[in-house]
């Protein structure tokens, strides 16, 4: 045990980076059969000998081991794309998300897109977006993000993805998807241009833009929807802000939440997942359990106020560290239809919120959290 | 020529059209159009670098006993009237009364500067922390030269501490005037300047391996995410993004070497 000491002490990053290009490296000597069976092999055997297996790959790993029959969905969320000339940043993120998912041995059952693929909704930085999610191996599920639809009031992403709100059913659980950006007109009244509507929703703390809503007509059609679905099916909401009331100035929020969660109520077990925060959020309210989604392009402070009990922060992102506190990362649903959620922060230690955690409402796993709160 | 001297003729009227239009001519006023109160208007050492430009006085101010404020010639729709900034033109019917025609022409002008009322629009999307309130100063005297504190100096006081943090808030929430070739601004990490705790500083800086300030800190942002050129400590950017980060982290205990 002394022998390795002297070799032991590796920066997180020069562990993240020596391990990447090994796997890249072994990508391209061998096909992708034998490479999927030398990992699988590999992951045997040290999972037998209870060796470590590598650092920053390892919660992948172990968070498939548990799953029994549930099934795992990978996320990408919140990549603010512009047009590849003027801001080339937020596309390498985006391709680095998409390598990650792509790395997942085995592929997740598919991939959720949590809304604003665009910075300015501009049919450019959309085809971009489209053709850069193209390259995942998976199924993508689409959700649209105010920044996606405010340009054309979302002609080009329905072109390009189809409508923002729609369920469907995968191994036993109901999945719905819905446009939460649905704000009211600011933009007659002030005579704004398509462009000058875009950059005011597109600024988080604008005030000229209106709150969030799902909406009555969305609200009606997901209660005709989740009419026949039985109270004991587990359901999965996906949603671009949260079905919460968090931070209004920021619009960390929905204004007509207690609403949506009404519709949610009767059902035993329901797992909200919102993009739009880029941060670590973790809440409960009754039975509905609600998860936030890392962004590829940038982390969002905490807000000042508001900000949920069971919510353990991630920590404080460290400017000088490119891709500190962005990411992607997974929900693993277990068979009881409750998911785990992990979020897969670039640069550090990938956090994971169990579901036992918002089950005992926070007494026990509680993720690790940052010794150093937000300002 | 009889309209114009028509017009010429309203002389009590065209007393307040002459005191109406050195108002929209003035840098320094408030503009006449109904705003908030607590709207502060544009310093010229502080304002951004694109800040509206101000209407230049003529050669000939229009209070001056000149007939007329501007020349002014008549059409057969009726007479045409020109704004001191020699640009800025309406046509009104003959005998008009001065005041309506002030008020068109004034409308002309703002219409062709909707920027004008910047300071407003920035705190109506932005908000800002008020400035401390000193009410409590008016009445005393300064024990020197200087006589006792009016309610005038209180509100000077505020107004301008309030425009520069105003600025800031402009320049922080503009990647153009940044200068960010990437498309980057502040807040798209800092909304309402979060997370920027200029209270903290200065502090050592382990990855810069020195002590920063304030401005040291803005600066690395603006060559590294923003992928702008750095600001000279005295640029007028500077200056409004420093008032505006403070501004907002009113009321927080200093504490230098933070982390």
């Amino acid at each position: 045990m002394t022998t390795k000491r002297t070799i032991r002490y590796k920066s997180v990053e020069t562990k993240y980076m020596e391990e990447r290009a090994q796997a890249l490296s072994g990508l391209l000597n061998l096909d992708r059969r034998s490479f999927v069976k030398a990992s699988l092999a590999a992951m045997g055997a040290a999972a037998a000998a209870s060796l470590d297996t590598p650092f920053s790959f390892q919660p992948i790993r172990m968070a498939h081991a548990d799953i029994g029959e549930g099934f795992r969905i990978a996320y990408i969320s919140d990549s603010h794309l512009y047009e590849r000339d003027l801001n080339d940043r937020f596309v390498n993120a985006l391709l680095r998300a998409v390598d990650d998912v792509n790395a997942l041995d085995p592929q997740p059952d598919f991939v959720l897109y949590g809304g604003d693929l665009a910075q300015l909704g501009q049919a450019k930085e959309l085809d971009l977006g489209a053709q850069i999610l193209k390259e995942l191996k998976a199924p993508v599920r689409m959700m649209v993000g105010e920044h996606d639809w405010y340009l054309d009031m979302g002609e080009k992403w329905r072109a390009l993805f189809g409508e923002p709100n729609y369920s469907f059913d995968h191994k036993g659980v109901h999945f719905v998807v819905l446009n939460s950006v649905v704000e009211a007109d600011f933009w007659t009244a002030r005579k704004m241009s398509p462009m000058e509507r875009m950059k005011t929703v597109a600024g988080l703390d604008n005030g000229w833009q209106s709150s969030f809503t799902v909406g009555d007509a969305q609200r009606e059609w997901l209660k005709t929807d989740l009419e026949a679905i039985p109270t004991k099916t587990p359901l999965v909401v996906f949603s671009h802000s949260p079905l919460y009331k968090l931070y209004k100035p920021w619009n960390f929020w929905t204004d007509d939440a207690e609403q949506v969660q009404a519709i949610l109520k009767r059902f035993q077990r329901v797992t909200v997942v919102h993009g739009h925060t880029h941060q670590l959020l973790t809440n409960r309210i009754g039975n509905i359990h609600f998860h936030g989604m890392l962004s590829t392009a940038w982390p969002w402070p905490y807000a000042p106020e508001g900000l949920p009990e069971l919510t353990v922060q991630m920590a404080r992102p460290d400017p000088f560290n490119p891709q500190d506190g962005c990411g992607d990362g997974q929900i693993i649903v277990h068979p009881d239809g409750l998911a785990d959620k992990l979020y897969n922060l670039w640069n550090r230690n990938p956090v994971t919120v169990k579901k036992t955690y918002l089950a005992s409402k926070g007494k026990t796993d509680r993720p690790e959290g940052s010794p150093r709160s937000s300002y | 020529m009889m309209r114009t001297r028509t017009f010429a003729a309203h002389t009590a009227s065209f007393l307040t059209l002459g005191l109406v239009l050195a108002l929209g001519c003035d840098s320094d006023t408030p503009t006449p159009s109904g705003t908030p109160t607590a709207k502060p208007t544009a310093a010229k050492d502080t304002a951004p670098k694109d800040t509206p430009a101000e209407p230049t006085p003529p050669a000939a101010s229009p209070t001056t006993a000149s007939p007329t404020p501007t020349p002014a010639a008549a059409t057969p729709a009726g007479v045409e009237v020109l704004l001191c900034d020699g640009e800025t033109k309406t046509t009104v019917p003959a005998g008009t009364p001065g005041t309506a025609i002030a008020g068109a022409l004034m409308s002309e002008w703002l219409a062709k500067h909707p920027e004008r009322e910047w300071t407003t629009q920035v705190f109506e999307r932005h908000g800002l922390k008020p400035a401390a309130d000193n009410h409590a100063l008016i009445g005393q005297g300064q024990g020197q030269t200087y006589g006792r504190v009016s309610e005038q100096d209180v509100l000077v006081w505020k107004t301008e501490v309030e425009t520069l943090a105003l600025a800031g808030a402009r320049v922080f929430h503009n990647g153009d005037e940044l200068g960010s070739t990437v498309g980057v601004s502040c807040d798209m990490c800092h909304p309402h300047a979060a997370n920027t705790h200029p209270e903290t500083y200065p502090k050592f800086q382990p990855q810069l391996g020195r002590v920063a300030l304030l401005r040291d800190m803005i600066n690395w942002c603006l060559e590294h995410p923003v992928r702008a050129q750095p600001l000279s400590a005295d640029d007028p950017r500077m200056r409004a993004l420093e008032a505006y980060m403070y501004a907002q982290r009113s009321g927080v205990t200093l504490a230098y070497g933070k982390h």
